[in-house]
């Protein structure tokens, strides 16, 4: 039997390769893809890395631990948390709603969604301030209860919640369009009530989506520019996102200060990359 | 359905159980729609809304007028000009790595997947500072540029480079998973039965993913319009010459010309509408034609 078994994958496998020899166009295709990578990002990415090791490691150490730029990188990344963390609450409940309910209008919200992926950062970024600026729609109401969200760290947040929304909403639902309500209903004639079910049957399933989606809002808010900008003000050490600086130090010519915050930046989205892949190699472990 | 019919089975105090432990009640599923969509309506509709009030609140021959103004005329020109050059190199390159990662079976695949995904990750201001430190007047390649009176950074030229980069994912990212999915069985009938290679991509291969790559393009060519940071770092923001629309709203903005800011603001917003637009008339294509191959 496993004899059999191995006789037809070996068959099959020989069958595999013979047929990537039908198929033409792996030279052709494959040449192009990475010498079009390598000319686009290798090079220049690799650039960068020449160009901060061949600062000293003071010079580089000053310009990544001035107290402006650590200042920059609190907010950044704290306000990214913030921003994903709210995400990830609503992302889920946005996906939920969408896949589980019924309502008026769900196809044209359901496409709504992707909108902050497809808007301009600039479009966005004004839109925003306009509506949050103490005479907008929005900031004219929160100012009643005084509080402040253009040209504060609350705007920030704002800003990074608005473009990391699609992410969570959109690595969740097909997952959740994919769970077999069975499994829902064993819980249930188990005895487990429906909040039992949800949290000990749902959520774990969603777990690995959640995270996916929570690490792909992380990583776009923290290297958001355009966005931000327009409602944060810019205040040195209060408002001032890192990217932000990287722009100023770059329009004063101080390429070696911009470079050398540009790669902790750098390292900052590999990492977060590494922990994303992480996550998809334990889901796929998992089995699920 | 099951909940169902087990509910109508059963006596009526065991199937309000039932529905009980198998679904939410019903005040409880309208509170959640009722958030869902308050969170949606502040984030995504209103400044949708703001958006089009500002362009419109002085009324259409303003709106007009804002738009056809000389500079941001060179806005929009300069604009679609990046996008027919980017987007046609990012078609290629989608393509191909497409199909050399959805036909082949090659080491080091899942290396070439992170990579082409790298661009999204990375902060748009680090790629412009990247492309400034190699091209610009104190960059690396910066004095031979200028012996040979090239100017890359500051120029149409290094705007180009930087959106190319940026969107460079997104068409591929849309194609790969796609073809994987189909498979090569309908390639490889083409061609046993003699049809070439060109011949097989044109008519077996292009029907196939016609969809995800429409929406790739107009994806792209979204993203290409609106790209801001990495723009923002070399462009130098020379009006009429190196403002592309982003910029030359930023520039508006700044100005204190919220009329003509928000004006061109709207063109760029009515394109992103058409995207989402495009992306779900594509996923109910894709959805129906799965449906037609199930039913026999």
């Amino acid at each position: 039997m496993t004899a059999a078994l191995q006789a037809h994958s070996v068959k099959r496998k020989r069958l595999g390769s013979k047929n990537n020899r039908v198929i033409p166009g792996f030279g052709l295709t494959m040449g192009f893809t990475l010498f079009y990578l390598g000319f686009m990002f290798l090079i220049p990415v690799g650039g960068l890395l020449l160009y901060t090791s061949l600062m000293s490691w003071e010079e580089f150490w000053k310009a990544v631990s001035h107290p402006q730029v650590v200042a920059s990188y609190k907010l950044s990344f704290g306000a990214s948390f913030i921003g994903a963390s709210i995400n990830l609450v609503f992302g889920a409940l946005v996906a939920w709603v969408l896949v589980r309910y019924e309502f008026p209008g769900k196809r044209v919200i359901d496409a709504l969604v992707d909108l902050p992926f497809a808007l301009p950062t600039a479009v966005a970024g004004i839109a925003l301030v306009t509506l949050y600026a103490s005479t907008g729609w929005v900031g004219q109401y929160l100012e009643v209860w005084g509080i402040k969200v253009a040209y504060t760290q609350l705007g920030v947040v704002v800003a990074l919640t608005y473009i990391g929304l699609p992410f969570v909403v959109r690595t969740v639902q097909p997952v959740l369009e994919d769970l077999e309500t069975e499994r829902e209903e064993a819980s249930a004639s188990l005895g487990a009530s429906r909040l039992t079910t949800v949290r000990r049957v749902i959520l774990p399933a969603l777990l690995p989506a959640l995270l996916t989606g929570y690490a792909l809002a992380f990583a776009r808010a923290v290297g958001e520019y355009g966005s931000v900008v327009f409602i944060s003000g810019n205040m040195p050490y209060r408002t001032e996102i890192t990217p932000l600086l990287i722009v100023a130090k770059a329009e004063q010519y101080d390429y070696q200060g911009a470079a050398a915050i540009g790669m902790v930046m750098l390292l900052a989205a590999f990492l977060l990359l590494l922990v994303i892949n992480g996550i998809q190699w334990w889901t796929s472990r998992r089995g699920l | 359905m099951t909940t169902q019919t087990l509910g109508n089975v059963a006596n009526p105090a065991l199937a309000a159980r039932w529905r009980r432990a198998t679904s939410e009640p019903d005040w409880l599923r309208w509170t959640l729609i009722g958030i869902s969509l308050s969170f949606l309506a502040l984030f995504l509709i209103l400044p949708l809304l703001v958006v089009l009030y500002g362009a419109f609140e002085q009324g259409l021959a303003v709106w007009a007028a804002a738009i056809t103004e000389p500079d941001a005329l060179a806005a929009i020109r300069l604009s679609l000009f990046v996008v027919a050059i980017v987007v046609p190199i990012n078609v290629v390159f989608g393509v191909a790595a497409a199909w050399a990662i959805a036909k082949f079976e090659f080491r080091g695949k899942s290396i070439l997947i992170t990579l082409i995904d790298m661009p999204f990750a990375i902060s748009p201001v680090v790629v412009g500072l990247i492309f400034v430190i190699l091209f610009g007047t104190q960059g690396w390649l910066g004095p031979w540029l200028a012996a040979h009176d090239l100017r890359i950074i500051f120029a149409v030229p290094g705007i180009v480079i930087v959106i190319a980069f940026g969107t460079m994912p997104f068409i591929a990212r849309e194609l790969i998973p796609l073809m994987q999915q189909q498979g090569k069985e309908e390639e490889e009938a083409s061609l046993t039965l003699g049809a070439g290679g060109w011949k097989t991509f044109w008519y077996v291969t292009l029907p196939n993913i016609k969809w995800g790559l429409i929406y790739g393009i107009i994806l792209c060519n979204a993203r290409a319009l609106g790209e801001f940071g990495a723009v923002a770092v070399v462009s130098g923001r020379i009006r009429g010459e190196t403002n592309t629309m982003p910029l030359h709203i930023e520039v508006l903005y700044n100005e204190y010309m919220f009329t003509a800011a928000f004006a061109v603001s709207s063109l760029l917003m009515g394109l992103a509408l058409v995207t989402v637009a495009i992306k779900s008339v594509v996923e109910w294509q894709t959805e129906r034609s799965r449906r037609c191959a199930d039913t026999p």
